[in-house]
């Protein structure tokens, strides 16, 4: 089904330098609609630190993105974010003092511009988080919930829910199921495969093979900062990408 | 029996936010009856409440802007020094005959200034904590008062630069006496408070501040330009400073090189008192205004009562660290376990 499919993201030969320490070098990695790619690899193989190029945080050193075939340069998560490039972070990046709704909308907020001034439209906010946890069949008790009320499951959700608020392309989750109930991982899978059929191209970092087939459509690990090996997931096992993982063929 | 557990649970949860809101404003509530109680025919005089008033008017407007810094998850120790500084700049400027719009403008600028400065410092120098950046220009905005004032105080500006801080609002036409005025600057807190409530509330950029003290980066993840939104809210306290400068000048018609000394301790002061968490992202306009108020009745009512200047110190530091604990006992009881 991939090959076949329209080349979402691409990244070519991506190289980043922290002061003397290499953290990537020469990474190469696709992503297509509809597809999902799991990324595997060991604590410092590079994992972080590539999906943080991808979604602009970090400049790489060398080499570059291309994005629906074009050259994109990401300033920011900004710039980013406007091309349907999203990021779950393994932190959540949440804001626990404020409220579910403002969590998926900031940075982005629905204003009610009086001159210069930017009024949030609350009203607004409200009626599209509640449309669009619907449409995501998630559960909270109301939108004006805190989140640091939430249990950790509802947390990852209120994540993606975010990442997909404004018809992402591209989802880039970093070890979305770490931190959950085993109750919960599968509620998450689940809203993985929903983004999938919708056509969304998703990444997955993660370390549970579980995880990694039981969603994805290819696996690709990283070793030690470099492309190690990749793979369509039905053509290889759990047995050989934990080998992978641990740097043997 | 757990249906009723629950029951009474939700009861509880469904408090705490009322109790986290207007909880600090029981307290001031509470303080008032007992002060009304110990001295019940000066305290609630109308005289004595329109003191109260003037005399926290110029901390007001310093609390608030190191309040905006705290929800950042900042300090700003510089306050007193900025409204200093730009007291003097007022002073010099008055004593060199400006036109008097000009005289009540310059403070203001001088502490957008000064604010200015630490924000730049705070994200371009990238120092590592705001204490540390506004404890250098604590020392520095205070020396450069001296230095271009000589050190000695100058006095006498003109009724329309002291309006803010000296002005009255004449209540006659409603038929109360002379005596029965309206001072300028309780207008100008209320005016104050309300516009940065409906900022903080209401705006974007207020939004932002809140996003920023609860998880900065979150808020770096979400596109939001953190630097450039610390720098705002460094810059809006210096000029909240400025306008403290412009009321205290016109309170004391002189500027004076003893001006806010550690008066930004006491606006730290308000702020935890009101509610603000000093992790960031906690915390309201009304908490503050509230903080704010009992410090400044605790004052007014202790120097009524002629308790000395050296208990005040005592018992605001009790409240201090009373009312944190409180704050910490009722997050035991909210936090999810």
């Amino acid at each position: 089904m991939t090959s076949t499919n329209k080349l979402l993201l691409e990244a070519k030969g991506i190289t980043k330098y922290f002061g003397t320490i290499t953290a990537l070098e020469n990474v190469n990695l696709k992503v297509h609609e509809g597809e999902c790619l799991g990324v595997v690899g060991d604590n410092g193989a590079g994992k972080s630190t590539l999906m943080k190029v991808l979604s602009g945080l970090y400049k790489p050193s060398q080499g570059a993105l291309f994005f629906e075939g074009e050259e994109k340069v990401l300033e920011s998560p900004k710039d980013s974010q406007i091309l349907g490039l999203e990021m779950v972070y393994q932190d959540l990046a949440l804001a626990g003092n404020l409220p579910i709704g403002e969590n998926i909308f900031l940075g982005r907020e629905p204003t009610k511009n009086i001159g210069f001034l930017k009024f949030l439209d609350f009203k607004k906010i409200q009626e599209m988080t509640n449309a669009h946890l619907d449409k995501l069949k998630i559960n909270v008790k109301s939108a004006d919930q805190k989140v640091e009320e939430l249990s950790g499951g509802q947390r990852q959700a209120v994540a993606i829910a975010r990442s997909t608020a404004f018809n992402a392309k591209v989802v880039i989750m970093d070890e979305p199921t770490a931190a959950l109930a085993i109750k919960e991982v599968g509620k998450v899978l689940d809203l993985i495969n929903k983004l999938k059929s919708t056509g969304v191209g998703v990444i997955v970092i993660s370390h549970r093979m579980d995880d990694i087939f039981s969603v994805c459509d290819r696996v690709m690990a990283l070793f030690q900062g470099t492309n190690f090996a990749e793979a369509q997931l039905d053509k290889t096992s759990r047995d050989e990408v934990i080998g992978w993982i641990m740097g043997k063929k | 029996m757990e249906e009723k557990d629950k029951k009474q649970e939700s009861l509880y949860v469904k408090l705490i936010p009322y109790f986290e809101k207007y909880g600090i404003l029981l307290l001031l509530v509470i303080m008032i009856l007992v002060m009304h109680i110990l001295q019940p025919d000066v305290f609630l005089s109308w005289r004595n409440v329109t003191n109260v008033f003037k005399q926290i008017s110029w901390q007001s407007m310093l609390a608030l802007g190191v309040f905006m810094v705290i929800v950042t998850a900042g300090i700003d120790l510089s306050v007193g020094s900025i409204m200093m500084l730009s007291l003097m700049i007022l002073a010099i400027v008055a004593k060199a005959g400006a036109p008097w719009f000009v005289v009540a403008l310059v403070p203001l600028f001088a502490g957008l200034l000064c604010g200015l400065i630490n924000g730049l410092g705070i994200t371009l120098l990238r120092m590592p904590h705001p204490f540390i950046m506004t404890l250098g220009t604590l020392y520095i905005f205070r020396g450069t008062g001296n230095l271009i004032s000589g050190g000695t105080p100058i006095s006498g500006f003109t009724d329309e630069v002291r309006y803010l801080g000296h002005g009255r609002i004449d209540l006659t036409w409603l038929g109360l006496e002379k005596s029965q005025y309206l001072p300028v600057s309780l207008v100008l807190i209320a005016v104050v408070y309300f516009v940065f409530w409906v900022f903080l509330n209401h705006s974007r950029t207020g939004k932002w501040i809140y996003a920023i003290g609860g998880n900065p980066s979150a808020a770096r993840a979400s596109g939001i330009n953190v630097n450039k939104i610390l720098i705002i809210v460094y810059s809006l306290c210096g000029f909240l400073s400025g306008i403290g400068a412009l009321i205290l000048a016109g309170r004391t018609d002189s500027g004076y090189p003893n001006a806010g000394l550690q008066s930004e301790l006491d606006a730290i002061a308000a702020c935890i008192i009101g509610g603000a968490s000093f992790f960031g992202g906690r915390g309201t306009v009304l908490g503050v205004f509230a903080g704010v108020m009992i410090m400044g009745i605790l004052r007014n009512g202790l120097n009524l009562m002629d308790v000395s200047s050296f208990w005040q110190q005592v018992l605001i530091g009790s409240i201090i660290v009373l009312a944190v604990y409180v704050d910490v006992l009722r997050r035991d009881f909210g936090t999810r376990k």
